[in-house]
């Protein structure tokens, strides 16, 4: 068990360590084989005034003039130990956890995204139960009754549900049930320590809406896992040894097929925590993923630097949640590992 | 190439048909079997037809919209309620209101755009074009390196494998959006000699390309690891056949009907990411017609104009469906495990 979870952090911190690498190749080393120049490559963190003396100073201040090793070097140093960029006579601190500082509006990034979490993260856990559960309830039921009226609308819902991109169901929910008949309101984010009820309330339709795609895939996912596992051997063995259905549906079979499940439904809580673009966009809700999107069209690239590598960081520790609550659910991985 | 070399190809063992026949179909080549098991399964064939005409259309976007449309980018600023930029229900009389079909009739067969009032028409068949192609060339890059990627790992096994296998785990939980995001973000205009959407473009294949070819990378991956045990390669190798003969003579043939139904599955995905990324700005740029983009203006205007959410979104959707059911037939048709 021990060298299990040892073996899963050690593959947790590969990945992370390749993850902050591929980051840096695509912000610090891409725009050069994209053609641009040191100094074209300062003008884009320089922020709003690029007079050449600024751009010098950004060179110097990033190393962008040093070896491609060295500035990776001071990049990790910054997560770290945190970074220190000097203006001539002026010094700014963005302390650890460095994910850069906006030279634009002169902010860390890091903070501005702990900022936002609460709202993505209100949205993703929320979505997030309301996913599994119907997914896995509408999954089981369309299994065991395989063929039935049920099973077969169920299963229409979630192939159009599928190939249904979010930012049309939402546009959809905002056009008819907001606006046209008047069954929501405007959604919006009302932190759940000020008022849990307008939390709900604002956030219900985004909720709906994000957890209608995931539910499609995972009733889909569970029905086609359910109806394997009831045709082996040892459901034939529960039920001819006199279990009723109800025991054998729950504890037989269901169990083997949650565990894909909820592999799945970690890296999928990740994507989502690591920002909800698209949800976030449709509802005008300002999360992390928001706010990457608006640094796009500022060309406030630090600021897309550090959202992008939160993000990476949440799929990582995700990845690592999974792993680790994997002997929990398959009591093989306990004795094998 | 050596005599005993060209023997094992000339036999019937590596040819697919040579399964079909073994497992008594008789004289049919497993592509007949596919093809008849297709035609019964409806939903499949109607998936197929839809997809064709969705070809024809992209394809013929600048017939089609001189045929039935006018121009994409001509402006009716005419029919067009300026305060609000909806569709007028009568340009004649102002005083009607706004017309919540959009401004749908024979002239403007799905309506016209809020503001600009480009028709609508001319800008779906257009958009079918730029969804086609972005999702076509992208799902091809991913072929590419997921059929060459899953051959070298499933063949040679070792490191080698357990290398690439870790690679494809690791692209597969990166936070695409969010790079795609970046990319375009730090890719300036001008570089690798291209400008503007061609830019846009290529970014948009590469990003796609780059980082979905896992999928395709796993399932040749897994089908290598099968074939290579087969009677049929070892016969190969017992005649001194060399890695490169038995890759490209007897597995890869082997693998097109893998490939082919895999890809045809990747195309929606590739589609919707696509969208995806224009619906937030950083896809295609304006003028050109995208789903995405229209369904990112529609984000102001779906109070006046439901029109324009439903008709690019159902674009989207109809597209996406069809290549779904089209894959997941083809996919049920090539089974070997499904009934005859």
């Amino acid at each position: 068990m021990l060298t299990y979870i040892l073996r899963r952090l050690g593959a947790g911190l590969l990945l992370l360590a390749v993850v902050t690498m591929v980051t840096f190749a695509i912000f610090y080393v891409v725009p050069r084989w994209a053609g641009r120049t040191t100094e074209q490559l300062a003008t884009m963190y320089v922020g709003r005034a690029p007079t050449p003396e600024a751009i010098q100073a950004t060179i110097d201040r990033l190393g962008l003039d040093q070896p491609v090793i060295v500035q990776f070097g001071e990049f990790v140093r910054g997560i770290f130990l945190g970074a220190e960029y000097r203006f001539g006579n002026d010094t700014i601190e963005c302390a650890a956890p460095c994910f850069g500082y906006s030279f634009q509006n002169y902010q860390e990034v890091f903070p501005e995204i702990v900022a936002r979490l609460p709202v993505t993260a209100s949205l993703a856990f929320g979505a997030g139960v309301i996913w599994l559960v119907g997914g896995i309830l509408v999954g089981v039921v369309s299994a065991v009754w395989k063929g039935s009226l049920f099973d077969r609308l169920a299963m229409a819902v979630a192939l159009a549900g599928v190939s249904l991109p979010i930012f049309f169901t939402g546009l959809l929910a905002l056009a008819f049930l907001v606006h046209g008949w008047g069954l929501f309101g405007m959604p919006g984010y009302v932190p759940l320590t000020e008022d849990p009820f307008r939390w709900v309330q604002g956030l219900l339709l985004p909720w709906l809406t994000l957890a209608f795609l995931h539910a499609a895939m995972y009733a889909r996912q569970t029905r086609a896992g359910m109806l394997e596992v009831l045709g082996e051997d040892y459901i034939r063995t529960a039920r001819a040894k006199g279990l009723d259905e109800r025991r054998v549906v729950l504890k037989h079979a269901l169990r083997p097929t949650l565990t894909p499940i909820v592999t799945i439904f970690g890296l999928d809580l990740g994507l989502v925590l690591g920002g909800a673009v698209l949800t976030e966009q449709v509802f005008s809700l300002n999360g992390i993923g928001r706010y990457a999107v608006s640094a796009v069209t500022q060309s406030d690239l630090p600021v897309i630097l550090g959202v992008t590598l939160f993000g990476a960081f949440f799929i990582v520790v995700c990845n690592l949640a999974v792993d680790l609550t994997y002997p929990l659910i398959d009591p093989r991985v306990r004795l094998h590992g | 190439m050596t005599a005993p070399m060209d023997a094992p190809e000339s036999s019937q063992h590596a040819d697919p048909e040579a399964a079909a026949r073994g497992s008594g179909a008789a004289n049919r080549s497993l592509g007949q079997i596919a093809w008849q098991r297709f035609r019964r399964d409806r939903i499949g064939m109607a998936g197929g037809v839809v997809v064709l005409l969705l070809i024809l259309v992209a394809l013929l976007a600048p017939l089609l919209a001189s045929w039935f449309g006018s121009p994409p980018n001509q402006f009716h600023q005419d029919l067009i309620e300026p305060l609000t930029g909806g569709v007028l229900r009568d340009p004649d009389d102002p005083a009607e209101g706004i017309d919540p079909w959009g401004g749908i009739s024979t002239e403007h067969l799905l309506g016209l755009e809020p503001v600009n009032g480009r028709d609508l028409f001319s800008r779906i068949v257009y958009g079918a074009r730029t969804s086609l192609l972005v999702a076509t060339v992208a799902t091809l890059v991913c072929v590419v390196i997921g059929t060459v990627l899953g051959i070298v790992a499933g063949y040679f096994g070792g490191w080698v494998d357990v290398a690439i296998s870790r690679a494809m785990d690791i692209f597969l939980a990166f936070p695409l959006l969010l790079f795609a995001i970046a990319l375009v973000g730090v890719v300036p205009d001008g570089a690798f000699g291209l400008t503007g959407n061609g830019l846009r473009i290529g970014v948009l294949v590469f990003i796609i390309g780059f980082f979905n070819w896992p999928y395709i990378g796993r399932i040749v991956r897994g089908q290598t690891l099968t074939l290579k045990e087969r009677e049929f390669v070892e016969a190969a190798h017992s005649l001194g056949a060399g890695s490169a003969h038995i890759v490209f003579r007897e597995i890869l043939p082997n693998l097109l009907t893998p490939i082919l139904v895999y890809s045809t599955l990747l195309i929606p995905t590739n589609i919707l990411f696509e969208a995806a990324l224009s619906f937030l700005g950083v896809g295609i740029n304006p003028p050109m017609a995208t789903w995405g983009g229209m369904l990112d203006n529609a984000l102001r205007f779906y109070t006046t104009s439901p029109h324009f959410v439903i008709i690019p979104g159902l674009a989207i959707f109809v597209t996406v469906l069809a290549f779904n059911l089209f894959g997941d037939g083809l996919r049920d048709a090539f089974d070997p495990r499904s009934s005859d």
